[in-house]
């Protein structure tokens, strides 16, 4: 019997490099030894990337990609069919935390100079992903035919009309009638479940291959391949399996619980994670009073509508996208990693992620006068941080870099650390229920202190 | 190899040749499918002429219907109205509608064939949402200036009573109007106008 199935193996392997796949990328790829959190968002990506092929294609078996059957064969889904709306809501909430999840992904690249040489084709890759996803979602979120979706829809593909010369025949040409109709809904369809999971497919696929070729950055942006052992491990790198698989598994432990809870307690997310609007069926007549694209659109839809100017405004919502596939070459920082950069950036970086919230929470609401100013801002920082990047990392004073990794404290002396923060904040009287005043000032000075510190 | 040995930029002339040949024809192939994706035949057809009846309208009241999928306004205009109409002129980006989209019987101030009806397509001409109908004066949210009109919630464009955008909103032009003709005092056929239905 042993004989047998070695025998087996052996015929396998001889024509499959199976074990050489398996050593190379697995069991002998090694990864830095000091990733820590931000690190769960890659393979929680790939993870929820698995939830959506898989829910998706069990969605396609009941929906209708028609514009008389759509939004009544959603509504069957989650109403007759056996498990249907767990399936659909594990599809819509998987939606939003795909995003959640890489938006967090792009932001550890973004603070550890993930991008930077020698991974800008990583980052590359990794944008392209992100326009998919975009694309993807959008498209997506056409399918179920609701008012938002509708008129979500006759938005964004109107932005193609402001192309000066092309732009009527382009939108003509995107939707493939006269006004979102039938055959819009069917092309988007087409596209939402073969076209752009393919690409999203091979993308994935080209981002690891190019990971793998120049291995994983890590929290200090140091090199671990500089310093190797008598057998040319790096010194500071662990195998990926069964290291990091393991901890990954850990990873996606807490993410499905994160997840688990949306799903059967606030699917809708209160309108965030599906619009209210969305509940009925599109109506080409009327639109809803307000509309707001869904959340993780929403800060590039708030700088769209920052500029007065119609063909200026896609210019610049474009323009905030393609930004980021500069940023390798914006970035003159001599180090990797935001432990040593200088205030400068840290300052920067500061700014940008206030102007990227900011512009997402201006999104989701009506654009008054106020809110519109604000969004102008909010815009012109935005982009401020990637046009005057090469001029600031040029003058920052950046830390000097260790040779070594630092090691990450360990769950086990944080807790101390964590107690003896809440003794001191903790209620003087055993009945009160309040904070202790004093406690509590000290512990926010030594905070601004340190972020001070830090950001000097 | 022969005697002469290798030809080389005859290699490269040939390689180059075929390269663009191929790429001549892979991009011949990509014409039936982007064609494809352009409105069919039968989209092209569905344009059909939409005939609304005028005689049950009263003053100041809005119809919509469908032509070619897109929401079709048709209002009756009071004499009120009309006469507001002709004070907005300096609050206006493009009163006389010279950059906007209209039947030659429309091109007129008040953008009508006649002054009291008042048809326009109900998509407004920033992003395409369909702007909600407030003949009001002055409302608790649009403020004092609002003098009635379409609005759009989308991104905030304020249209006139007769489809004029005002000034330093999004939207650049006035409300498209479809080409209409009246066949009888009371009924309206919207998808023709005069000049077609002269020619036919």
């Amino acid at each position: 019997m042993k004989q047998s199935i070695n025998k087996v193996s052996e015929w396998f392997l001889e024509r499959f490099p199976l074990s050489d796949l398996w050593h190379d990328h697995m069991a002998h790829y090694y990864a830095p030894k000091n990733f820590n959190i931000w690190y769960f968002f890659g393979s929680l990506a790939l993870f929820v990337l698995v939830n959506q092929f898989v829910t998706g294609i069990f969605l396609t078996m009941n929906y209708k990609p028609d514009a008389e059957l759509a939004f009544d064969s959603v509504e069957y889904i989650m109403r007759d069919v056996d498990w249907g709306w767990l399936v659909r809501y594990m599809h819509s909430t998987g939606a939003s935390a795909f995003f959640i999840v890489v938006y967090l992904h792009m932001f550890r690249g973004l603070i550890y100079g993930s991008f930077k040489q020698p991974r800008e084709l990583i980052w590359i890759f990794g944008m392209l992903i992100f326009v998919c996803l975009m694309a993807e979602a959008f498209m997506g979120y056409l399918l179920p035919w609701g008012q938002m979706s509708y008129w979500g829809a006759q938005v964004i593909i109107s932005l193609f009309s402001a192309i000066p010369v092309v732009g009527d025949e382009l939108s003509l040409w995107v939707r493939g009638d006269y006004v979102v109709s039938d055959a819009t809904l069917n092309r988007f369809f087409a596209f939402h479940v073969i076209a752009v999971p393919l690409a999203l497919l091979i993308l994935v696929f080209l981002h690891i291959v190019a990971l793998h070729e120049v291995g994983s950055n890590n929290p200090d942006g140091i090199d671990i391949h500089e310093n190797v052992n008598w057998q040319g491990k790096p010194l500071d790198g662990i195998p990926f399996h069964p290291y990091y698989t393991v901890k990954d598994i850990v990873g996606v432990g807490v993410f499905m619980f994160f997840f688990a809870v949306v799903i059967f307690y606030m699917p809708e997310m209160g309108g965030y994670f599906l619009e209210h609007a969305n509940f009925i069926p599109a109506d080409p007549l009327k639109t809803p009073e307000h509309i707001a694209p869904v959340w993780y659109f929403t800060p590039f839809y708030a700088i769209l509508r920052a500029v007065p100017d119609k063909f200026a405004g896609v210019i610049a919502m474009g323009g905030a996208i393609a930004v980021l596939f500069a940023l390798p070459w914006l970035d003159r920082g001599k180090v990797r990693s935001i432990r040593y950069r200088g205030g400068l950036f840290k300052k920067a970086l500061l700014l940008f992620v206030i102007s990227f919230i900011g512009l997402g929470y201006l999104g989701t609401q009506p654009a008054t006068p106020m809110a519109t100013t604000v969004a102008r801002v909010l815009t012109a920082i935005y982009f401020g941080f990637f046009l005057l990047m090469p001029l600031y990392t040029r003058w920052e004073k950046t830390k000097p870099v260790p040779d070594r990794t630092t090691p990450e404290s360990s769950l086990e002396e944080r807790i101390p650390l964590l107690l003896a923060l809440y003794d001191e904040i903790a209620p003087v009287e055993q009945t009160s229920r309040k904070f202790n005043p004093a406690g509590l000032k000290a512990v926010l000075i030594r905070f601004a202190k340190h972020l001070k510190e830090s950001l000097d | 190899m022969n005697a002469q040995g290798v030809d080389n930029s005859k290699r490269q002339f040939l390689t180059a040749a075929l390269t663009v040949v191929g790429a001549v024809g892979a991009g011949y192939l990509t014409v039936p499918f982007l064609s494809q994706m352009r409105p069919s035949a039968k989209a092209m057809a569905a344009g059909a002429p939409v005939e609304v009846d005028l005689s049950k309208m009263e003053p100041g009241q809005l119809i919509r219907v469908a032509w070619r999928g897109k929401p079709v306004w048709v209002l009756q205009r009071t004499p009120e109205v009309l006469a507001t109409l002709n004070t907005l002129e300096p609050k206006l980006a493009d009163p006389q509608s010279a950059a906007s989209i209209q039947p030659a019987s429309s091109a007129n101030p008040l953008r009508s064939i006649k002054p009291e009806i008042f048809v326009a397509i109900g998509l407004c001409t920033h992003l395409g949402c369909s702007p909600t109908f407030r003949p009001e004066i002055a409302p608790h949210d649009l403020g004092e200036d609002w003098k009635g009109g379409f609005f759009c919630p989308c991104h905030g464009s304020w249209f006139d009573l007769a489809g004029r955008v005002f000034r330093g909103v999004p939207a650049p032009t006035n409300l498209e109007i479809p080409p209409y003709r009246y066949v009888t005092d009371n009924l309206m056929i919207i998808g023709e106008d005069n000049d077609e239905a002269s020619k036919a």
